[in-house]
């Protein structure tokens, strides 16, 4: 049985030196780079004929804009607008690389810790940032919530220090662990089509094709809770609590 | 002794050479914990996502926001033409009713009209042919009663006639013609 971990091995396509840093071309790298271009495609092909009763393809790509669109003000409100390209972005972005990682043979670049973290760090940063510079020292306020008596903040401050810095934690930990653990499900059950194949008749062969489309699921909706979570952070930075 | 320590020996050997050039995951445990492999996925996130946001924010969002803002305009301009329409409808429907109940009016009248009129000329021909049947009959009398006086006159004579031919007759002698008038006169009288 082949490892169910060796799809997840970076291989180097095209060696790059950036001084002392290696910047390859890697096959996580290859995908990334094929998710921009599926994202672009799908949307500026989708929209092209402008048509004012859209076709099915052109109502995808309006779908996807007004998903968003909805998510953000139900979520942020009117101020979240201009985050909008940027929350949209990374929806997409997620969303593409978990539906493309799922055909046989390619890579999920979201399954590796270093790239959600970098995400989810961004995340944090930048609400982080939004949040101080509009509420300045008004800000810290959000680590004791209102109406709890001052005897009880030594005990409520830390905690809720700990919970805001946990946040990028508990968002890439979140997509990275989905991922990589439902692929690895997946190549696992597939292992055992052959051998239990023998006993089982085609139940395995059927337990992974349920794997197969609850990972689709799993991809959609990973993006979307990483996308939700980062628009609740961003309410709570614009609107504190 | 010294053989099977050798056959020990290259088999531990060769089991190390084996180990060693296995591919590195398999030795390294998860490929997620590669430092060595942080970098490059990391530089390549940066560049594609910031292409993805460029593209994103400068091409595909403007174009679909258009693409939806020209049809949420057509649609308010569709239902502004409609209630136009439905306005000039409602207009057109006013001015036939208004129409149509002045040409109720006016039939009524036309029709009030043409009645009277004929009922006044039935009845002036209706007056015409009754005093020309009037006079008519007024003639019809005059005449009646002349020839009745003219018949009449002549009675008297007739009877004169008669009765001097039967005295003449019955006696043999003739009665003088004034007695005979005078006793018919005088019959007559009491008749009459």
């Amino acid at each position: 049985m082949a490892n169910p971990l060796a799809q997840f091995e970076i291989k180097t396509l095209v060696p790059i030196q950036l001084g002392s840093v290696d910047a390859s071309l890697t096959n996580s790298g290859l995908f990334m780079v094929t998710t921009v271009a599926a994202i672009t495609i799908f949307l500026t092909l989708g929209i092209r004929s402008r048509n004012v009763v859209p076709g099915r393809w052109q109502s995808m790509a309006e779908l996807s804009y007004e998903f968003i669109a909805g998510m953000i003000r139900d979520n942020v409100g009117s101020e979240g607008r201009k985050y909008f390209p940027f929350i949209f972005s990374l929806f997409m972005f997620i969303l593409f690389a978990n539906l493309i990682g799922l055909i046989p043979y390619s890579f999920t670049f979201t399954s590796h810790i270093i790239v959600t973290f970098a995400m989810a760090l961004f995340v944090f940063l930048g609400v982080t940032v939004i949040a101080i510079a509009r509420h300045k020292m008004h800000f810290f306020s959000f680590f004791l919530p209102k109406g709890v008596p001052m005897v009880m903040a030594p005990i409520l401050v830390p905690i809720e220090v700990l919970s805001y810095l946990s946040r990028p934690i508990s968002l890439s930990i979140r997509l990275f662990a989905n991922m990589m653990a439902g692929h690895t499900m997946m190549k696992v059950f597939a292992g055992f089509v052959i051998p239990l194949g023998i006993f089982g008749g085609w139940a395995p062969l059927g337990v992974d094709i349920a794997l197969t489309a609850f990972e689709f699921l799993v991809a959609f909706l990973q993006a979307y809770v990483f996308t939700v979570l980062t628009c609740l952070y961003l309410n709570d930075a614009i609107n504190l609590h | 002794m010294g053989n099977v320590l050798k056959y020990k020996l290259k088999a531990a050997f060769s089991a190390v050479v084996l180990l060693l050039a296995a591919p590195p995951a398999h030795a390294a445990g998860l490929p997620q914990l590669d430092v060595e492999k942080f970098p490059p996925q990391l530089i390549w996130l940066v560049i594609t996502f910031t292409a993805l946001y460029l593209l994103m924010s400068k091409i595909a969002l403007p174009r679909i926001s258009q693409v939806l803002e020209e049809r949420q305009h057509r649609i308010e301009d569709s239902l502004k033409k409609a209630e136009t329409l439905k306005g000039e409808a409602e207009a057109a429907r006013e001015a036939y009713e208004s129409a149509l109940t002045n040409a109720r009016a006016e039939a009524h009248t036309v029709m009030l009209e043409t009645h009277n009129r004929i009922t006044a000329d039935a009845a002036s021909r209706q007056a015409d042919l009754s005093a020309r049947l009037e006079s008519e009959i007024k003639a019809a009398e005059a005449g009646i009663g002349e020839a009745k006086d003219l018949a009449m006159g002549s009675l008297a004579e007739v009877a004169a006639d008669v009765v001097m031919a039967m005295t003449e007759k019955l006696t043999g002698d003739a009665i003088s013609e004034k007695d005979i008038a005078g006793a018919i006169d005088a019959a007559m009288e009491g008749r009459s």
